[in-house]
């Protein structure tokens, strides 16, 4: 198995306090990685480490470092923007932007230059199917995507991410905001695409992390407590957190 | 006292003060068209002014009036466009971004006159143009700066940052999110800050009458060549606005049938500033539907 994303010592601060002590956490390329955890852990905080969302946020400061294949992704000549098309992201809450289905969908593909009418139609086909929801929409390409529900409106922005074949899909608590059913959709989508992508998801619903996942992570105060194969760590946990965690006595 | 009968009195207090308030919007509204109305005809708003004799129109005014709308906004649009984005996306919060929104709101709340008295002496003297729809234009866009920019960059803040982040986890740079995203969303805000704004230019009168004059050339409108000086198109020749005739009507104005004229321009004004709310109420409404697909 190859690595795709390697960290070493990942500290966060948001100014002064400190919200990761030292994460060391590999990926492997094609496989379903789970973050799991009580709320505050810092595992969407870490999550966001890797396709550098907390730029975004004033006053955080990250060391240690993060690495995708090769390249350090907090290296000074690391170009953002294409970090983030190798590394794409979907959040809790669904949010398509105000445009029509084919739109959303294509808008990255747009934005990199592609203009080809048949290649956009046909990326946009293909996403959509990938997301499971391609039946539901595909008579409703130009309507707007605020118009379908919270689940399908999710859907529609994984199959935005899948669209611009990122390396990376990075996924932060996807289904909390959803119904069960819709729920369960957007874990086919991600059973759909494992042998294409490399998936990295948050959740705090550990059936969700049992169920897909190849291999978990179980983070508790900005520590990695324990990262093992999903089976072994539901079955047989080695550190007694874990499993006072997974049997739901805390969190 | 128990708190029901003092919820009882404030709330009766809370109505009669609104009573007022639309009291004093109704009086005013029902006064000038009332007595405004009757003046309007086809002929009143397609005919030129007549100095001396009765029976002149306010077509020249009411055009000059647009024109200097349009050339006001297009100057600036652009301006408040950038400084709204700015403010809203870039500007980091410290003393220098308060500054320049202390300065932002200290410019919209200068006096209109102290505007026009200002571009007379810089514009029309100073800079030579004479008293010309560019200079007009120039100093409205003193006004017009502030409310544009508060109501672009406050459209821009309504847009969630959920959508920075999806625009931005995509791999498109700050700027295609904010163009691409940001702004699109933020479309029927920004029209209706137009729109709203333009109300304001189109009535103002203090500022102009030094810097746009008080003077209505017979223009050819059939002249499409802005250079020309008889075009109706140049924004160099002097033009008396709509509300700038009203109050000249009601100063020096010697036609017989000066306050029927002026009655009937205010009308017209008040119409148009009706128009152009209604007008932005309703393609904000319209856009905001689009946008978010509410039924």
């Amino acid at each position: 198995m190859t690595k795709i994303i390697t960290s070493k010592d990942v500290h966060l601060y948001y100014g002064k306090k400190e919200a990761l002590h030292g994460i060391n956490l590999d990926f492997e390329e094609h496989q379903i990685t789970a973050l799991i955890g009580p709320s505050g852990c810092g595992k969407s905080t870490y999550l966001r480490c890797l396709n550098r969302m907390n730029d975004l946020i004033k006053g955080v400061t990250i060391t240690g470092s993060i690495k995708l294949e090769d390249e350090d992704i907090y290296a000074p000549q690391t170009d953002v923007v294409n970090l983030r098309k190798r590394v794409g992201m979907v959040f809790q809450q669904p949010n398509p932007f105000p445009f029509s289905v084919y739109e959303n969908v294509a808008y990255g593909l747009r934005l990199a230059g592609e203009k080809d009418k048949h290649v956009l139609d046909e990326r946009v086909e293909t996403s959509l199917k990938q997301a499971a929801i391609w039946d539901e929409v595909k008579d409703h390409l130009y309507e707007n995507a605020l118009a379908f529900s919270g689940g399908q409106q999710q859907r529609i922005c994984v199959a935005r991410v899948l669209a611009v074949q990122p390396e990376v899909v990075l996924l932060d608590e996807p289904t909390s905001a959803l119904d069960p059913i819709s729920s369960a959709k957007i874990e086919d989508t991600l059973m759909n695409i494992r042998h294409e992508y490399t998936v990295i998801i948050v959740t705090h619903n550990m059936q969700q992390a049992s169920r897909i996942s190849d291999k978990t992570a179980f983070l508790l105060n900005g520590d990695l407590v324990e990262f093992s194969k999903t089976e072994k760590m539901f079955i047989h946990p080695d550190d007694e957190k874990t499993s006072d965690y997974l049997n739901g006595k805390f969190g | 006292m128990n708190s029901k009968t003092s919820n009882n009195i404030a709330t009766g207090v809370i109505y009669v003060l609104v009573a007022a308030v639309i009291g004093i919007l109704v009086f005013l509204l029902g006064y000038i068209l009332w007595t405004g109305i009757p003046h309007i005809s086809w002929h009143f708003l397609t005919s030129a002014a007549q100095s001396f004799r009765a029976g002149g129109g306010v077509r020249d005014q009411l055009f000059n009036s647009m024109y200097l709308l349009v050339l006001t906004l297009i100057i600036s649009f652009p301006i408040a466009l950038g400084s709204g984005i700015y403010l809203s996306e870039y500007a980091p919060n410290n003393w220098f971004t308060g500054l320049i929104r202390t300065a932002v709101e200290v410019l919209s709340s200068l006096p209109s006159v102290v505007v026009g008295l200002f571009g007379y002496l810089l514009f029309v003297i100073q800079f030579n143009m004479g008293c010309s729809i560019l200079a007009g234009a120039i100093a409205l866009t003193f006004f017009n700066l502030p409310l544009l920019t508060r109501s672009i960059e406050e459209s821009l803040q309504d847009v969630s940052q959920l959508q920075r982040e999806a625009g931005l986890s995509l791999g498109l740079s700050r700027w295609k999110t904010i163009t691409g995203i940001v702004l699109p969303a933020a479309v029927p805000g920004i029209l209706t800050g137009i729109i709203l704004s333009a109300g304001r230019v189109f009535g103002e009168a203090a500022a102009l009458i030094y810097t746009a004059g008080q003077s209505a050339p017979t223009v050819n409108y059939g002249d499409w060549n802005p250079v020309d000086p008889a075009s109706f198109l140049n924004p160099l020749r002097p033009a008396e606005t709509l509300a700038v005739h009203i109050w000249k009507l009601n100063t020096e104005g010697v036609t017989p049938d000066a306050a029927a004229i002026s009655s009937g321009a205010s009308a017209v004004l008040i119409v148009v500033i009706l128009l152009f709310n209604l007008l932005a109420r309703m393609l904000g409404n319209w856009m905001y539907k689009k946008m978010t697909a509410t039924r």
